[in-house]
């Protein structure tokens, strides 16, 4: 299945191409992480959907991953 | 000693005392709220005679620890009518503490057709001169002027033409490391009341001066070198903001679905990679800006930076989340180079960009001109250079009083000041915040986007109620623990995920001033801040009908989340200290 991934600020270039990434149906973020090479400890932030996740949920057709460093401002 | 200085705007006499009794030991916002507190009538006219504006640098402001240097000007807000602190960068407060004066009061106010002062502070003492070449101009050309009268040492605290013909929203401005007038105290209109009170520009010199001396230097110098390390060594303070500033926010706040877009009808903007900080540093790297820069000296974490034009001229500095959002997002302005100018055209003026960012989108509703047109938006801000220009006059009065004057029932106000940049629904943490802070609608008083987005210092879910009054709440007295002790707001990213961070935050206190100061004194530095601003509050006649967001977020949804505004007034009450 198709999921929509972008990848953040330190972590843009492991963003996939066209920003669009074909995982096995039962992936997680987890696995997202792994296939990109993302290293985790650089990954302080996972949204799914607009949302704070964990990196073990299961992700749906479509579903729109955003990947983000420790980030700050204000 | 710790000075007090008082300046007579009427008489121009100066009065010298030291800081005791009610006073004593204060800084910063603790100083500021405290005289407001004390000498100013809660139900006076914030432009008259009664009101006073105080500038006040903070505890630790002019010692070696890092990120010290930020000042609190406070007064009775003229925007507002409420109390106000609004806390800005620049070399002017560390140039203050080496004066050793923690407060400068202004009061008083002269006849309306005196000529406009600038008052300079040495060590030789303080004098008021007129320097009419400056009346009327846009602070970078009048700082540019001041430089050359008093030398390039000097730190400028200046209005532009909006404070002098005291338009709500003004700003003051002052000069960062460079020279440039980007730093303001931006919110609450305090240009206004420094305009009422006819001073263009204070210029302090603290050339040959001999700043005050720690109480304790060993324990100090230790505790200062644990506090650069855990600022350096947060990933958020060590990295993110250094790296991006922190326009950083402006793909994480759209990702999370609360960067309001259009005036708060949506949650996220189509452009938003457009005016992102990845964005900004590509085009400061194209045109050999700067991506990296400190406010003041001592600032380790450097957030701010130098933005050129198309040609590499330099353009802005200080050019920060909050003003790209207010032109960028919440207008449908999508040309970062047409943000850049708002925002210089703000710092010349004399305004603040988030309050400015909200009218001109007042203006957009009413259809003065269109949504997304950045070279109008140029234009309108352009006619509050001339104090008899009607329109001119409307705008730079802020966003409640442009949705009056052009019958517009969409106003994103509490307590007449625009929200900022986050929508409130779906960050319901800061939502508490803006509703409930003394000071109008601020996000720096209680910045729940920490817990709610950025899940440093906790993880609180920003679309549902739970957790999010009580963040609120601790945030508020902790923001105001800060902002009495002159550090950087932005420390706290730092601090709140650090074990031995308020532990540290004591050792610096206690041995500057040779007392005991604990962890636990810091809370209770800002509760006492606190119950100074809500009794103010309460005798100016504020109530809990006025601790409110505007009805249309309680109405409407959201997207993407479909989420509404849903605390009962008594539920956001309980986010306030009691007084
Ligand atoms: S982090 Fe930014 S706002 Fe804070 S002191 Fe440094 S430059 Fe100024």
């Amino acid at each position: 299945m198709k999921i929509q991934v972008t990848c953040f600020a330190t972590l843009a270039r492991y963003s996939p191409q066209g920003g669009v990434l074909e995982v096995n149906p039962g992936a997680t973020p987890q696995d997202v992480l792994d296939l990109l090479a993302i290293p985790g400890n650089e990954v302080k932030i996972v949204f799914v959907n607009g949302q704070n996740s964990g990196r073990d949920v299961l992700l749906q057709e479509n579903d729109r991953v955003g990947i983000f460093p420790a980030i700050g401002g204000g | 000693m710790a000075r007090l200085l008082r300046i007579n705007t009427r008489t121009k006499k100066v009065t010298e005392d030291t800081l005791a009794g009610d006073y004593a030991g204060l800084g910063g916002r603790g100083l500021t709220s405290r005289i407001v507190r004390k000498e100013v009538p809660p139900t006076c006219h914030p432009l008259s005679a009664a009101n006073k504006l105080i500038v006040a640098p903070g505890l630790l402001t002019g010692t070696t620890a890092a990120n010290t240097g930020r000042l609190s000007v406070g007064g009775k807000s003229p925007l507002t009518g409420t109390i106000k602190e609004s806390n800005a960068g620049g070399t002017f407060s560390q140039k203050l503490a080496r004066l050793d004066i923690m407060g400068l009061v202004l009061e008083d106010k002269p006849d309306p057709d005196a000529a406009f002062q600038v008052i300079f502070i040495s060590k030789n003492g303080v004098q008021l001169t007129e320097v009419p070449e400056i009346s009327g101009l846009g602070t970078y050309d009048a700082s540019t002027k001041l430089f050359e009268k008093f030398g390039s040492k000097v730190g400028i605290m200046v209005i532009g033409p909006a404070g002098e013909n005291s338009r709500l929203a003004s700003s003051i401005q002052f000069t960062d490391p460079k020279g440039n007038p980007s730093r303001a105290a931006g919110r609450g209109g305090l240009g206004a009341l420094m305009g009422s009170k006819k001073i263009k520009a204070i210029v302090i010199d603290s050339q040959d001066a001999k700043a005050p001396e720690v109480a304790d230097k060993e324990a100090f110098k230790a505790a200062a070198k644990r506090w650069a390390e855990i600022l350096v060594s947060h990933p958020v303070t060590g990295q993110g903001l250094p790296s991006y500033g922190t326009s950083i926010l402006i793909n994480i706040i759209n990702e999370a679905g609360t960067l309001p877009t259009k005036n708060f009808r949506d949650g996220r903007f189509d452009k938003a990679a457009d005016i992102s900080g990845e964005k900004m540093v590509e085009l400061i790297n194209q045109r050999k800006g700067v991506a990296k820069e400190g406010c003041h000296a001592g600032c380790v974490i450097q957030c701010s930076q130098k933005y050129c034009d198309e040609n590499g001229q330099y353009l802005t500095s200080g050019f920060e989340y909050e003003t790209v959002w207010a032109f960028g997002s919440n207008l449908l302005i999508s040309n970062m180079d047409h943000i850049a100018h708002l925002d210089r055209l703000c710092d010349d003026l004399g305004l603040d960009t988030i309050e400015t960012g909200t009218t001109v989108a007042m203006a957009m509703e009413a259809g003065v001109i269109p949504w997304g047109d950045g070279l109008a938006a140029i234009d309108l801000l352009k006619r509050i250079y001339d104090p008899k220009d009607y329109l001119g006059a409307i705008i730079g009065n802020g966003t409640a009083f442009t949705a009056e004057a052009f019958g517009v029932d969409r106003v994103p106000v509490v307590k007449k000041q625009s929200l900022p940049a986050y929508d409130p629904r779906a960050a319901k943490g800061v939502g508490v915040t803006y509703a409930t802070t003394p000071m109008g609608a601020d996000h720096t008083a209680g910045y729940a986007i920490c817990q709610n987005i950025l899940k440093v210092g906790g993880d609180i879910d920003p679309l549902g109620k739970q957790g999010n009054v009580e963040v609120s709440k601790n945030l508020q007295i902790a923001t105001a623990a800060v902002d009495a002790t002159g550090f950087c707001l932005f420390v706290a990213f730092a601090v709140l995920d650090t074990d031995d961070a308020l532990d540290t935050i004591a050792k610096l206190i206690s041995s500057r001033f040779g007392i005991s100061f604990t962890a636990d004194d810091i809370g209770k530095t800002g509760i006492e801040i606190l119950k100074d601003e809500y009794s103010f509050n309460r005798d100016a006649g504020f109530t809990k009908a006025h601790d409110q967001l505007p009805d249309f977020f309680i109405q409407e949804e959201l997207p993407p989340h479909k989420v509404k505004w849903d605390f009962t007034v008594d539920e956001l009450q309980k986010a306030k200290v009691e007084i």
